[in-house]
């Protein structure tokens, strides 16, 4: 009975080291979209000794994650660039990045430089930036032509014909509308919390001109081909991927500058499979592979020629959107201080409750 | 002597799954929750212990008037469920012929195979302004405006029922696949009519499934998040939307853990309401043999 035992046993410990000595496992903690079939199996037909699991998430639900098990369960994570200080001081769920092993010179150097000088705690570096896009709105041109900035979302023109998503992203966006600079205020818990006060009336009073709030990519496509929402906040690469289907739908910087995010490259402090993840990291920002990331992803590629390597229609769609003016004017999301969020999550709560 | 101990081994053998699931996936999770909800945060990774983040709930009125409004909807949830699905019960236990009975009982089991999420999806796709049965009526001349039936209450109630209802119907048919078709001709004889034989016979033997099914749907719908989140509109909060939003956007494990805690004391506190107000006990209703 035991020898029986015994043998089964053994027969399985060899079986978990030969499969774990065959293929080393690279767990993904990735965006929607940020990682398509085909570059997956051209990275595993290129190091076959490497398997790709991807897990789709966002920024919120990648820090619960990495929380809630100190780190561990993930090689590679991509949050966005100003979600990552305040965790990593608060939870330290990140490991420091060995920049030697990435291919830092072949990205866009001002990226580079914005993400390191946002994610260095201590003198260490713990992002790289990945793809970089914007927030900010589009409009349906042949209902709504005048639309130019956030505040337009909440105008009597369009009542009941607009959408936002009630995230944090609002609240900066109608800050800047109202002539406030929000990143500015960061330092100061005090004045942010006056100014969010004051955007928190701003969006009670628009919800009679909302008709509602947006929750995913998918969500907001079926309002705005539809036809039932003509004027709304979006990401960018949401609104490429419409403009190919109907060229009536545009993304518009907002007057105020659009958000700018980037998208890091930050590995978890339980990874185990560093190495793959840097060798991800330098395949997914090749040529070659940027073209193939972005068509699936929308966003700009953190290289130099991040523009021109995208697939054609989303060039002409940022093209259609963006000009040299709108491009300096970015607004770049700013590091969030530790309780800001909570300030922020209360102000949303409010909004989402009232009624009138 | 030996075979005392074997029967002793084997029963906890037996009972071991059963233990583990109770313990390891019941009470664990939440005794780890009631700690957490205890835990005060005073800076960054400083902790005390209070009753503060009940304080907290106590004082801000959003939260409170959302419990209220989540028990609200979801107690007419369970009426309305339990109206539309004691008809098809009884139909299914007592009118239909024994063949077609299994038929019947899958067709209301079917949709349970489709996620909510898929199922939730549905009824978008059919209340939206550009929807199916808005596109319908407009092009049939009833309404000349296309209109919307999403992102309000209603619709969350609708989304809500149709998914909870199979929890009602089926321990009603269960209660009433016991009840002797004799006891329904003793009533009419004695002269009863249609409703006395219902409010005196029908409904006291089903109270068991009644309860049952009540509590379970109340339950059900109290703690379910896709629905509410996608069907409701932008007035529309539910709690445990509020407890995503503090675990996952504010960070706020405490206040998430508290709110966790309170929903389970409120839906409880409910369900005894329920039962004390029907005069009805768990042990004469759900754990009736």
């Amino acid at each position: 009975m035991t020898s029986i035992l015994r043998t089964l046993l053994a027969g399985t410990a060899v079986a978990l080291m030969a499969g774990g000595a065959q293929a080393e496992t690279l767990r993904l903690l990735t965006w929607g979209s940020y990682a398509p079939d085909e570059l997956v199996q051209k990275f595993e037909e290129e190091y076959p000794d490497i398997d790709v699991e991807v897990t789709f998430s966002n920024n919120e639900e990648m820090i619960a994650k990495l929380r809630a098990t100190g780190g561990t369960g993930f090689d590679l994570a991509q949050p966005s660039h100003d979600r990552i200080y305040a965790a990593q001081l608060e939870y330290n769920i990140y490991k420091p990045l060995d920049l030697s092993k990435i291919d830092v010179d072949k990205m866009t150097p001002n990226l580079v430089e914005g993400v390191k000088a946002n994610t260095t705690i201590d003198g260490e570096v713990y992002s790289v930036p990945h793809q970089w896009g914007t927030s900010g709105i589009m409009a349906n041109v042949k209902e709504a032509p005048d639309a130019k900035g956030w505040g337009d979302l909440c105008s009597e023109t369009y009542k009941g014909r607009t959408s936002m998503r009630l995230r944090r992203t609002i609240l900066l966006g109608m800050g800047f509308a109202m002539g406030k600079n929000p990143f500015e205020l960061y330092a100061d818990p005090e004045a942010y919390q006056a100014m969010l006060d004051e955007v928190t009336d701003k969006l009670i009073a628009c919800k009679d001109i909302i008709k509602t709030y947006w929750t995913g990519g998918d969500d907001l496509s079926a309002l705005m081909l539809s036809g039932e929402v003509v004027l709304s906040e979006t990401w960018d690469s949401t609104a490429y991927k419409i403009y190919s289907e109907n060229k009536d739908i545009v993304f518009i910087p907002p007057e105020t500058g659009a958000l700018a995010w980037i998208d890091t490259f930050t590995i978890p402090r339980g990874g185990q499979a560093d190495d793959a993840a840097y060798k991800w990291i330098n395949f997914v920002l090749r040529p070659e592979n940027v073209t193939i990331m972005s068509a699936s992803t929308g966003a700009i590629a953190a290289v130099p020629n991040g523009i021109q390597l995208l697939p054609d229609d989303k060039r002409a769609a940022v093209e259609a959107a963006f000009d040299q003016a709108d491009l300096d004017n970015l607004k770049f999301f700013a590091n969030i201080p530790p309780g800001l969020e909570d300030m922020e999550g209360i102000a949303l709560e409010r909004i989402k409750a009232a009624s009138n | 002597m030996m075979g005392r101990d074997a029967g002793r081994l084997s029963l906890i053998l037996l009972f071991m799954p059963f233990a583990l699931w109770i313990g390891l996936l019941i009470v664990l999770p939440q005794l780890g929750i009631g700690y957490v909800s205890l835990r005060e945060k005073v800076g960054i990774n400083q902790y005390e212990f209070g009753f503060k983040n009940y304080a907290d709930f106590i004082s801000e009125p959003i939260y409170r008037n959302t419990l209220l409004r989540t028990a609200w909807m979801s107690i007419l949830v369970t009426a309305l469920a339990l109206i539309a699905g004691f008809p098809v019960a009884y139909y299914i236990a007592k009118i239909a012929k024994t063949r077609s009975r299994a038929a019947l009982f899958l067709m209301c089991l079917i949709p349970l195979w489709v996620s909510d999420l898929v199922r939730a999806y549905g009824w978008i796709v059919l209340l939206r302004e550009t929807g199916v049965i808005s596109t319908a009526l407009v092009s049939i001349g009833l309404i000349s405006q296309p209109i919307e039936m999403l992102y309000t209450d209603m619709t969350v109630i609708i989304g809500l029922v149709y998914t909870v209802i199979l929890f009602m119907i089926v321990p009603l048919v269960s209660t009433l696949q016991g009840m002797d078709d004799a006891l329904l001709e003793a009533g009419y004889n004695l002269g009863g009519s249609r409703f006395t034989v219902f409010r005196r016979i029908i409904v006291p033997y089903a109270m068991p499934g009644i309860v049952a099914g009540s509590i379970i749907t109340f339950m059900l719908t109290a703690g379910s998040y896709l629905t509410p989140v996608l069907l409701g509109g932008k007035n529309s909060s539910w709690f445990t939307e509020q407890i995503y939003n503090q675990f996952i956007t504010r960070y706020n494990w405490e206040a998430g853990a508290t709110f966790g805690v309170l929903l389970l004391l409120f839906t409880s506190l409910v369900v005894w309401l329920g039962l004390l107000l029907t005069g009805q006990s768990l042990a004469t209703t759900v754990a009736k043999d």
